[in-house]
Parts: structure tokens; sequence; C-alpha cells
């Protein structure tokens, strides 16, 4: 549960759809297309017939900005154009503010001609919301920072008592009116539709009427079952440059499933020092420890587990850590830390004999990777937990060191780097 | 309200009351063991709140029982327990949001603890501003809650009563703790009772971006609480909470020693997308990194492990200090106090045994998937085994052949219905237009099944079956029965006759010929007919006893029966069964066929009674 970005295709469609609840006079069309991977280009211009039309701009829409300045723009173009454009673009490897990743989505809408270029973001804060409004909008908002109106919306009263009017640029003169309806319409929608951050940047008049061009934003996704109505048909891209292995989209799946929190994400695969551990807070002490001792090249994953996962579910997880840790050898051996802190209420034996089923398993492999395993746990049943991988140690044929609650919680980090150092 | 104390930096004390809300009953246990190993005067609980149901909850004190109230809404619970002034509140995310605002409303409410995750940041902010509008407390949501030793525990707070006593949180120390995490929060307790004389209290405020308080808000109780010598705060890479407690160290407002670490200084190794696992852990900025914040926490004068590894020597070295002052002092620990083992756990973990109250053989639903007799539900529908593979399954726990499965199949469609006159389908069709319901209808239907009606077939295949083994020919059986005055159960029918004969039983005997790999008691069965049609028309085999005769032949020569098993089923009146089975199927069609006519109330007419009464004389009593 947290912040998410959506693509701009998605941003403006809720826009277009959503916005004219709040302000009758918005009449934004929103002529827009998403282009993916598998997009028909041809069947897309039946659906959408202005392409053929009306003058076009293209541009990728993977949540990175500063498109226009890394030459990813296609401006007042022809369908031809355009189409030419996707098919050379679709699928190419840019960097994009030091991230390597491949075009994969593109944006198509109208293209405005426009001199007028105005700005308009809303973040949410602990005690209400910031509009931030400024006539010098586009790329160099950032250096006219001191042109910005702040507009602070208590998050109890709302709009009521916010005064817009007064408070806008005098150069704005008879678009006064419509920019403070604009801007207090926004925000209700803003804050009724699930947002998080919302930026328009920039936005102009065209024909008199407000049209946004670029539109950034991110939804709260814990809103979910509140919007979902609003967010039909919307999804929420992995950032830029992060394409999911085949193992993480496997532990996602699982974790889609149930009510338990299972999360993976390979670092470094060639890595020596794997972990295992148990919930969120947890996991991040151990990751921290490893780096703390300056091993973070070594470190070959992040993840945790928690929420009272069962058997299965920790057998299939341990699997997947284990299928991956074994795959590359090297000579100076590996080390997989089993960590935890002392759980509230979910069961360590229970979820320990899902681990040890996987670990034997891989007896064979283990071994042949030279693989030690340290385990930390507390909790409900640790003891028969721990007695369980004490056991396994002794059968398995790969050195098991087994530490509870009376050892300090990131303890067998180091002990486990000072074997793998050496 | 009437607290016992009315300082604002108390969240709980020995007297501290609380409603749960949400029927949790683990975390409710879990409290009330807490409160009786902290020889509270009584449990901290006032009542549950759930929307579901109002009445009592009966939960252990120690060994004892007692009752909790519990209420549908909070303002009936507020009304009967002012002196109340906190709520648990495990609502859903779904409903957390309108519960703890319904609460806030409430004026003996002061502090609610919100355990959900996923709770909206918009629905969160409203809540937290609102209680601060009011003076109140929010803690989470996304949080385990928080205790405070020896008086309170705020649901699963510190997990097990092993770690309790372990961490020592039955009696209160020094320090005072709070953290974002609340999955930390045991360890926290742990880490703490290793390095010092333990916890006063300890919150986690939940891993969510706008908390309902702030990590700064309880560290300022800590310091104005006069029992708390020093203070551990575990906080957060991301947001700029951190910032406002070291703004709080540098102007003084925090004078006693904070031991802090902000956890997440791995993450400029990781890529910028991944997403710790609290929603507010993420750096948006360089002073959002967990190394600016511990630095900055550092400079401001706190004490700042180099890891977390540390932590638990830089707050040993801290009570040392504390102690070389004088400023704490050791004392003498209290006994341990003992909580019984929960009997579920005792019995999980091997400890106890107890002999169990009954034996089951037929089905079990303790798995993940029931089973019929040790076969699984999907395999049985998969193999299509149908009512009479089930009713193999469930009385005879046998695999039947097809054609014995097909066999009860049809003696069920046979017996369904025999017309409303008969006794149970006239039983039930007067007990339905007298107003009953469905099942009381039935059941007045299948109390007429007995000797006389429907439950001739046991005592037939007994009957035929104990003549056809004592070797009795056909005559000297109807001599016998004669000489002992029994009419041969199975033998009769009050309409049908030879003339006249029983459909159903030539249907059953044609079935049972054509599939059966013998019939030899319906062949005795059938010679005795002989002999008794030829005294009386309407001696016939009867359907009860076509039924019992040919079960026992099909059980004798299908190979699936032992005899020591033939004998059980008869002599535990297996056979009635099926016939109040397949009738079950008629008189439900007959009590629904008056209600959906809207019969009226049935009385019998009085010109078909005879009215026979004794005259004075025949009553009076003959000395």
């Amino acid at each position: 549960m947290a912040q998410r970005g959506i693509r701009e295709f998605d941003a403006k469609r809720l826009l277009a759809r959503f916005l004219p609840e709040y302000l009758n006079e918005f009449s934004y069309k929103g002529d827009l297309a998403l282009v993916g991977p598998e997009t028909d280009l041809e069947e897309m211009t039946s659906n959408h017939p202005w392409l053929k039309t009306a003058r076009l701009a293209v541009k990728p829409d993977q949540l990175f900005g500063k498109r226009g300045k890394h030459g990813l723009v296609l401006l007042d173009a022809n369908w031809d154009q355009a189409k030419k454009y996707l098919e050379e673009n679709m699928g190419a490897e840019v960097a994009v503010g030091g991230i390597t990743g491949r075009l994969s989505h593109f944006l198509v809408e109208s293209f405005i001609p426009h001199e007028e270029e105005l700005y308009v973001a809303i973040s949410s804060e602990g005690d209400g919301d910031n509009i931030y409004f400024s006539m010098q909008g586009g790329v160099n908002v950032e250096d006219n920072w001191d042109k910005i109106v702040h507009f602070h919306i208590d998050v109890l009263a709302g709009m009521d008592g916010v005064d817009i009017r007064s408070r806008l640029p005098e150069g704005l003169g008879e678009k006064s009116t419509a920019i403070e309806n604009f801007v207090k319409a926004l925000w209700r929608f803003y804050a009724e539709t699930g947002f998080s951050y919302l930026e328009i940047n920039p936005f102009t008049f065209h024909n008199g009427i407000i049209v946004p061009l670029d539109m950034v934003a991110k939804l709260d996704d814990a809103e979910e079952y509140w919007q979902r109505k609003r967010w039909a048909g919307l999804t929420f891209p992995e950032p830029f440059g992060r394409s999911l292995s085949k193992e993480e989209l496997f532990i996602k799946d699982i974790d889609s499933k149930t009510g338990a929190s299972l999360k993976l994400t390979i670092l470094n695969p060639e890595g020596r020092i794997w972990t295992m551990v148990a919930g969120g807070g947890a996991s991040v002490i151990y990751a921290d420890t490893i780096c703390d001792l300056g091993f973070a090249r070594e470190m070959a994953n992040y993840g945790e587990y928690s929420g009272d996962p069962n058997t299965e579910e920790t057998y299939y997880y341990t699997k997947t850590i284990l299928d991956l840790m074994t795959r590359h050898k090297d000579p100076r051996g590996k080390v997989l830390l089993i960590g935890g802190a002392i759980a509230n209420f979910t069961d360590v034996a229970k979820t320990f004999k899902g681990v040890v089923m996987a670990l034997e398993e891989y007896q064979h492999k283990l071994q042949e990777a030279g693989v030690k395993i340290y385990v930390r746990r507390g909790g409900p049943h640790y003891e028969q937990g721990l007695k369980l991988m004490r056991d396994l140690g002794k059968k398995l044929g790969v050195p098991i060191e087994v530490y509870g609650p009376e050892t300090h919680m990131t303890r067998i980090v180091p002990l486990a780097l000072e074997g793998a150092s050496q | 309200m009437s607290k016992t104390t009315s300082k604002d930096y108390v969240l709980f004390d020995i007297n501290t009351k609380a409603f749960v809300y949400g029927y949790q009953t683990n975390a409710i246990q879990r409290m009330l063991d807490f409160d009786y190993i902290c020889n509270r005067p009584a449990p901290s609980i006032s009542a549950i709140i759930n929307p579901s149901r109002a009445g009592i909850h009966k939960a252990f004190w120690g060994s004892k029982e007692i009752t909790l109230p519990m209420y549908r809404t909070i303002s009936l619970a507020a009304k009967a327990y002012p002196q109340a002034d906190v709520m648990v509140n495990f609502a859903s995310h779904r409903s957390a949001y309108e519960t703890t605002m319904e609460a806030l409303a409430e004026k003996s409410i002061r502090i609610v603890a919100v355990i959900a995750e996923g709770v909206p940041e918009r629905q969160s902010r409203i809540m937290s501003a609102t209680a601060r509008k009011q003076g109140k407390i929010i803690l989470g949501p996304a949080t385990v809650g928080g205790m405070t030793a020896g008086a309170f525990r705020i649901g699963n707070t510190a997990g097990t009563i092993e770690n309790i006593i372990a961490s020592k949180l039955y009696r209160p120390g020094c320090v005072g703790f709070v953290s974002k995490s609340g999955g930390m929060l045991n360890e926290a307790f742990n880490i703490i009772s290793r390095n010092s004389d333990g916890i006063y209290e300890g919150v986690a405020i939940g891993g969510d971006r706008n908390p309902g308080s702030t990590m700064l808000d309880h560290i300022l109780r800590y310091e104005a609480n006069p029992a708390i010598k020093m203070v551990a705060c575990l906080g957060e890479l991301g947001g700029e909470d951190e910032y406002k407690i070291i703004k709080a160290l540098k102007d003084g407002r925090i004078s006693k020693p904070l031991v802090a670490w902000v956890t997440g200084t791995c993450s400029p190794f990781l890529p910028a997308s991944v997403q710790f696992g609290h929603a507010g852990a993420k750096a948006d900025s360089h002073k959002e990194t967990a190394q600016a914040k511990n630095d900055a926490f550092r400079e401001a004068g706190a004490y700042v492990p180099t890891s977390f590894d540390g932590y638990g020597d830089e707050i040993r070295k801290v009570y040392e200090m504390l102690l070389a002052k004088g400023v704490v002092s050791k004392f003498v620990e209290p006994e341990v106090p003992k909580i019984p083992m929960d009997y579920g756990l005792a019995l999980a973990s091997g400890d106890i045994r107890k002999p169990t109250t009954f034996i089951c053989t037929v089905s079990d639903d303790s798995g993940d998937e029931v089973l019929y007799a040790g076969k699984k539900l999907s395999s049985v529908l998969e193999d299509k085994m149908g009512i009479g593979g089930v009713i193999g399954l469930l009385w005879f726990k046998k695999e039947l052949p097809n054609y014995a499965a097909g066999f009860i199949e049809l003696v069920l469609q046979i017996v369904a219905d025999h017309g409303p006159a008969v006794s149970g389908a006239h039983n039930a069709i007067v007990a339905s237009c007298a107003g009953k319901d469905l099942v009381s209808s039935l059941c007045s239907g299948l109390l007429t099944i007995g000797p006389r009606f429907g439950g001739a077939i046991d005592d037939a295949a007994r009957e035929f079956k104990h003549a056809k083994e004592a070797g009795m020919m056909p005559e000297q059986f109807v001599n016998e029965m004669k000489k002992k005055g029994i009419n041969i159960p199975g033998i009769g029918h009050k309409i049908k006759s030879v003339k006249n004969p029983d459909k159903r039983v030539q249907l059953l005997i044609s079935y049972a010929r054509a599939n059966f790999p013998s019939t030899k008691l319906l062949n005795y069965a059938l010679q005795v007919e002989e002999l008794t049609t030829a005294k009386k028309g309407n001696l016939i085999l009867n359907v009860d006893g076509c039924i019992g005769i040919l079960f026992l032949d099909l059980m004798s020569s299908c190979g699936a029966f032992s005899k020591a098993e033939i004998d059980e089923v008869v002599r535990l009146g297996y056979l009635n069964g099926l016939f109040a089975l397949g009738r079950s199927i008629g008189l439900i069609g007959h009590i629904l066929d008056q209600k959906r006519l809207g019969s009226r109330l049935y009385r019998h007419p009085t010109e078909d009674i005879a009215y026979m009464m004794p005259s004075s004389e025949d009553i009076k009593c003959k000395r």
C-alpha cells in the first residue's frame, strides 16, 4: 500500500472523464490513445478515428519525465509520421536519468499549438493539501519558483474559506475566473479520485478552453476499494527500467493471492549474500546491516515475508531463492541469512516447515554451491521452529547455525560475513 | 472521564479501561492474560463492540472464566462504560475510518488504536487532524499498537505470553520506546530488556505516511513522565518526522537521553524503485535518507550506533550511565506470575493429552476438503458415485459396485412417495396445515415410521434371514409364525393382492433378477408368499419385505460384505433408514404443497368419529 505513479494516459483519461462533474465548462475531450508492444495500429485507428485527421503529439508514457529534453517527443505530426515514429521507437533502449530501459508504451494525443504555458500541481502532507499555481509553467518552472502561488487546503476545512481569486497573479486578466474555478474543481477531483500527487505542466487555453498538455500523477493505491468505479481499467506500471524477472513475477503472483505478504527484488543474481527475512521492518534492518558492514555489492536480493504465510507459501518462497542462489558458482561460497525479529503472531514452526522442505529438496545443489546458512528468529512456537532447523543441519550436510531471541537480531550478519570475507 | 490519573502524558495505567472493536477473540484473551500477569485488580476490557451481535463473550481470567459484555455500536458501549477511554479498533481497512471517527465523537473515548493496514492516506489525515483538534490520541493505522509495562497492552502487542515474560513486560522499567514499525516492537522490547531494566512504555505509530500520532508526540510524553528516565526510538527513511525530534532535542524540549536509529541505510545501494515494507518508507530527497537522519540525530546529541547491530549496546551504555549517576536504581524483581497454558496450544505442542468423547469413522471435515469414508468429496463427484454411492460410503463405508448403488437409488425412488393418505404423509400434511415449519412437519411424518408403517424392512429381513439360515422349509416357517401368533413381517398389504399386484415389488424383483449375482432369499420368500396367498389374496410379499430381502441377497452375493457385517446391518436396523430417507422426499413435497396451497388448519370431521363415552356407572371407582 503506497503512492503509485500512473500513466499520463490514465491521468488525462480520469481528468477528461471526471473533472466535468465538478466543472461544467471543462470541455477537454481527452482524445487519447495508448500504444503498447501488442497494439495493432490499424485497429487503433478504427477505434480512434481522430488519429487520421488531427495533428498529433506522441511521447513515451512510462513514468519518467524530461521527455522533451531527451528528444523523445514527436510534435505536430500526421498519422503516417506518428506511425513511423512508433514503429521505430517501440522497444528501443534509452537512458533517462541514469536508468536504462526499453520504450514500451506511448501516448498519442491531439497536438495543441500554444504559447501560454501555465502550471498547477497538488500534493498532500499531514495536515492538508498544497496547491501550486504559476503563469510561468513549462520545462523551466523550477527556475521561476518565486513566481509560484501557493495555497494550503486544510484537511478538515477543505476549500471553504480559501481565497483563491485575490491571490492569483494579476497578469491573468479576464482568465482569472476560469483559473479560479478550474483550481477549485481540480482540487475536489483530486481529493475524491484517490490522488496523492498531481501535476499539470503545462496547461494552456486553446480556443478558450483549458487543455492539459503534460500530466504527472500518483494515486494512493489504498483507495482502490472506494475508487473501483473511477479506476476501472487502470493499471500501475512498473517504474521505467525495471522489468520483473520470471522469479520476481512468480513471487508477486503468490503475493497477490494470499492475505500474507511475500516480496522479492533481485539486486545482483551473482551476489553471494542472500536473505530470507520475515517482516517489513526487520528485512530493511538486515539489508542495512549488510550495507553498513560494507557488503552492499555482494547483496543478492531484498525481500520479506510476513503476515503468517502458510507452509506452502514459505516453501515456494524459499525454493525460488534457493534456485536463484545455486545457479552461479562462486569459489568463495555463498551465505543464506534466514532472519527475523520476534514475531507477534506469525507461527514460526509452521513457516519454517515450508523452508525446511525446500532446503531438503535443494540439498545437493546447496552442497555444490558451498552455501552456509544462518538462522535467527523468535515468536510463537519459535523453539520448535529452531529445533527443526538444527535437526535439519545435522542431516543435510550443509552448515546451519541457529540462533533465537537471546542473540541480537542482526548478529548473524557479521557472523556470516566474517565467514564470507575469508 | 474519571481516570485515576488525569495527567496528559499517561496513555495507560493499571486502571485503564478499553473497548475492543471487532470480535477478535485471540487478541481479547491476550489482553486479559496480560492484565492477569500484571496483577491488575480487574480486566482492562470493559466491553467488546461487535456490529453483528450483542450479548456476552466468555473468556479466561487466569484459570477462571468471566464474561465480557458485547454491544453492537460504539455509542451504546460508551454510554454503558463512560470510564473506558481507549478503543482498540480492529475494524478492517474498509471500515477503520468511519469507526474511528465514530469513537472520536464520543466524549469519553480519548485514545483510539487503529490496527488495520491499507487505510487511505486522506482518511488517515482526517482522523489525525480530528483527534488533534479534540486533544485526543490516535495510534496507527497499520500498527500492532503499544503497551505500558505492568499496566495495559493493546491487542497483540508484545506477542505471546512467553515473550512478555522473557522481556519482563509484566512490570515497569525506565525506558520509553517508540517506533514506526509494529513488527519491530517485540524485538525492541527484547533488546531493551536485555540491556536495561526494561520498558516503561512502548508504542508503534504505524508505517503509513500519515500516522495519527507522531514519534515526537510520544517522546514528549516520555519527557514529561517522571517514571521514564531514558528514551529509545527507531525511525525509518522517508518523511521528515525524525527532524521534528531532532529540533526538539536541539531546542531543549527533550532533555532525557535519547537512543536513536533510523533504518533504511541500505537504500542508496538499492534501485530507486524498491518499495520497502512500509508505505511511508521511501526517501524523496537526500534529507529523507536514513544516513542523513542518523547524522542529524548524532549531531543533535542523541546516542546513535553505527549500525542496528549496536543498538542494544548503545542502550546499555546509557542505562549504565544513569545507574552510575543514581538517576535509576536497581530494584528487586517481582515474582514472575504464571498464566495457565492455553488448552489448544498445549494440545498442539504435545504437552497434554485428553481422551476424546466421540469417535467418527464416517466423514472428516478437519482437512482442506471433506472426506466421505476417507474419499475426497471431489473424487466422489469425479467418479460420479451418485446418491447410491454416497450412501454406500457414509452408511456402509464401502465403495459399492455400480449395480448395488443403482439398487439403493431404485429403492429410494420407489419409496419416495405413496400418496397423501398413508400415515406419514397424512401426519405431515396435518402438521403443515397447523402452520408448523418444514422441519417440524417432516419430523411429524417421519415419527409414524415404525412396525406398522414403512418400518417392516428390517424385521422382514431379520425373520426371513433367520428362517432360511435355520434351514426351515417355507411351510415350517409359516406354521412357526402362526403358532407364535405373529404376522410375518414383509407379508401382507392393505389393498394390494395377487390379483392387484404391487407394481413396486415387480420393479424391484426384475432389477434384482437382472443384476444380482444371486437372489436366494428372494426365491425363498416367494415360496413363502405362495403359501400365504393361498390362504388370503392380500398376503403378498409387500414392498418393505421385498426391499429387506433383496438387500440381504445383495449383500451376501456382491462380495463386499462379510457375514458378520451382514448380521450387523440387520441387527442395527440400517434398512429402515432407506425408507425414512426415501419417504422424506415425498413428505417434503406434501408439506410444501399444503403451504403453497395456503391450506387452513385441518380439523377432522366430527361425523367421522364415533363418540362412545363410558356411562357414569363405568367410571365410578369400585371399592
